[in-house]
């Protein structure tokens, strides 16, 4: 029964203080005020969201504008987060993940003066710019590499959460390597079924042994943080990984064969510097290879492992994607 | 020295809670002041942003509502010496029936949907209770061990379901496609509009009424009915319970169900009052934070609805600290809510002994006088 009245007790106290303090926390207006709100994997994962928040660092590097940032951790923070900005007189909010869209069609209606830019997803408001990527496309790239370099004629892919965007990097992945080696075999997993399955590399690391266990000697990851474990397993057992989102060749140079890269931080960047500048605009904008939006990467890391014959490959399959010459299906949901 | 030391009522009742909670404000005030921010700034923040708005409230009472079902649910299962785990996937499962509910009948009228889409809610929460309740009751698998595992079975089957059956064609995210009006719980702004108040519009909803009467159900239940009665027998002593010939099996299965089917009320709030879809994780941990409520709460609806406020507080509070105050991230809050929670909660009676012995000493003076 004691605990009750400790509880009472609080309700008590934070009510008094509440009429004691009472007073809304003024932010200093400012002319332009950018603001982005991450997803479930926060700013740090190392992947998707810290790619986006690169970019607004970078925006807040060049131009010496501060910015404002919020990571949710629940769906009903999204609209209070994003509804609030906006009162506080932000002039863009970059909502990134495709959970997002519910929240952003709400908030944007109540603020028709406040851009939103989102990433992954699609909005259709006048006041909202939807940014998606072909992953696909880059995908497709790094499952010809995989197969260029496997001598097994076996492949892994080890995906997150079992959802549509994870499905749409296996699928991309497993024509290319069929595009090059139509009888290869690709194993496909998934990590788990909640948002654990982002930040789980143990287990990324035993998926990542297990399909080498059945003969695969690549793997290509697009599982955030669980990553980290693929790509470790990989270069403890010799054999080679692609990293995804942004460019981690540096990790375990000599076994990260390339990464798939997503250009969420420019996406980031743009939206910021445009808005800023006056030429954002609405609508939908696809960003793929052409537009540089996707792609592999090459540095100094992983030169030795993608030689030029295999490089000339890749950007042959490069120019006919552009040109349209080699179609990437994109996997749609049911 | 006769009977043992006791503290006095008012002691009890007031200075002891005040000095667990004050202990804990300065531990966090400690790890606010290292991150190079104003404490008390802070702790202002926190109060102003759950308690001090009416924006504030609507958020803090719409966290508390989830809290409450679930405390609720783990607070039943206990009576019967269960310590259900599973209230997480119950209502994962249980909001499942509730969404389709919203679905598919969506378009009768809201008083039929209503009715439709509780009871489904409670069905299916409880269906999910159920397995782990039978094999219990028969098999002696233990609940812990079943109820977690239901909670990572209930999380597969609906990332499969979301992902490849309700998924709204052609788009990214695993949710379904939105409840018609009908089958929208009404928010608490606009009742309010209609006796003429005009409040914030707040994910706040009629489910907060619901969770009010699910803690008076319970009360009544636990208390005042013979189940509740056996229920509580069998969890205090099984072998007597037997000898007073209720059969602990038959408790078993009763009390998960009834559990299972009040976790299941989560879905009314969460997707019925507020996201108006099924998508994914919508429990969002709630079900966790229901055992803490319920042992905070004693195990007694009153205590769990106050709990379930006061957890609602710390969601809300700590979700416009990391708003304002940017070096102190979310997992900073969490920090911050488990200080509470230890000190008010779990080590409640640190203080106690030197208290006790405090006014001891200060009574004996007296008397010497």
């Amino acid at each position: 029964m004691l605990s009750i009245h400790v509880s009472r007790c609080l309700a008590a106290i934070t009510l008094c203080a509440a009429v004691l303090f009472a007073s809304v926390a003024g932010a200093a207006e400012k002319d332009f005020l950018p603001a982005i709100v991450y997803d479930f994997g926060g700013k740090f994962d190392r992947s998707f969201n810290q790619s986006a928040s690169e970019g607004a660092e970078k925006f807040k590097k060049d131009t010496g504008i501060a910015y404002r940032e919020f990571e949710i951790t629940n769906a009903a923070q999204r609209d209070l987060a994003m509804a609030q900005l906006a009162k506080r007189g932000a002039s863009i909010i970059v909502a990134v993940g495709f959970t997002q869209a519910s929240a952003v069609e709400k908030v944007a209606k109540q603020f028709p003066g406040v851009k939103f830019t989102i990433i992954d997803a699609v909005v259709e408001l006048p006041n909202v710019q939807s940014i998606n990527f072909r992953e696909q496309e880059s995908s497709f790239l790094c499952g010809m590499a995989a197969a260029l370099v496997s001598k097994t004629g076996k492949v892994g892919f080890v995906g997150g959460m079992d959802i549509p965007l994870i499905r749409k990097f296996a699928l991309g992945y497993a024509q290319g390597v069929h595009f090059v080696n139509p009888a290869a075999e690709v194993f496909e997993n998934m990590t788990g079924t909640t948002p654990a399955a982002w930040g789980d590399p143990t287990k990324g690391a035993e998926l990542a042994r297990s399909q080498f266990g059945r003969g695969a000697d690549v793997v290509f990851h697009a599982a955030g943080a669980t990553g980290i474990g693929v790509m470790q397993a990989a270069k403890d057992a010799g054999k080679f990984s692609i990293g995804c989102d942004s460019n981690q060749n540096y990790l375990h140079p000599g076994s990260v064969l390339t990464s798939a890269m997503k250009s969420v931080d420019v996406a980031v960047y743009r939206a910021f510097s445009d808005a800023k500048a006056g030429t954002w605009k609405p609508g939908q904008l696809v960003l793929g290879l052409p537009e540089n939006g996707v792609g592999y990467s090459l540095d100094e890391y992983n030169r030795k492992l993608l030689t030029p014959a295999i490089e000339a490959r890749l950007e042959k399959a490069k120019a006919d994607i552009v040109s349209g010459k080699i179609v990437v299906a994109e996997y749609k949901a049911p | 020295m006769s009977a043992p030391a006791k503290l006095p009522r008012w002691a009890e009742l007031s200075l002891l809670p005040l000095i667990n909670l004050g202990v804990a404000l300065v531990l966090a005030g400690v790890i606010i002041k290292i991150l190079g921010e104003s404490p008390l700034a802070a702790f202002k923040l926190m109060v102003t942003g759950a308690l001090g708005t009416q924006e504030g409230i609507g958020y803090t009472l719409y966290y508390a509502t989830n809290f409450i079902f679930t405390g609720l649910a783990v607070a039943v299962a206990y009576h019967a010496g269960l310590f259900n785990i599973g209230a997480e996937g119950q209502a994962y499962v249980g909001g499942l029936g509730t969404g389709l509910v919203c679905l598919y009948f969506g378009t009768w009228p809201f008083w039929v949907v209503l009715p439709l889409a509780v009871l489904a809610g409670a069905i299916f929460g409880a269906a999910w209770a159920f397995i782990p309740a039978w094999l219990q009751a028969r098999r002696g698998s233990h609940i812990v061990i079943t109820t977690i595992m239901f909670n990572f079975i209930a999380a597969a089957l609906m990332t499969y379901l979301l992902v490849n059956v309700l998924i709204k064609p052609g788009q990214q995210s695993p949710e379904t496609r939105e409840f018609s009006a009908n089958a929208v719980m009404p928010a608490a702004h606009e009742l309010f509009a209609k006796i003429g108040i005009t409040v914030v519009a707040t994910p706040l909803n009629l489910a907060f009424g619901f969770a009010l009467m699910a803690a008076a159900g319970v009360w009544i239940f636990i208390w005042r009915t013979r189940w509740g009665f056996a229920l509580r027998v069998a969890g205090a002593n099984s072998a007597a319970a037997v000898y007073a010939g209720i059969s602990p099996p038959r408790i078993i299965v009763g009390a998960m169900l009834i559990s299972g089917a009040l976790a299941g009320g989560l879905g009314l709030n969460e997707l019925m009052g507020s996201q108006h879809r099924i998508l994914m994780d919508f429990p969002s941990g709630a079900g966790f934070v229901g055992i803490a409520v319920a042992l905070m709460g004693r195990n007694h609806p009153v205590g769990i609805v106050v709990a379930a406020v006061l957890f609602g507080a710390l969601y809300q509070g700590g979700s416009q600290l990391s708003f304002d105050m940017p070096k102190i991230n979310r997992d900073m809050v969490v920090v911050i809510q488990g200080l509470v929670i230890l000190l008010c909660g779990a080590m409640e009676n640190i203080f106690r002994a030197p208290l006790t012995a405090l006014f001891m000493r200060l009574s004996r003076a007296k008397e010497n006088d």
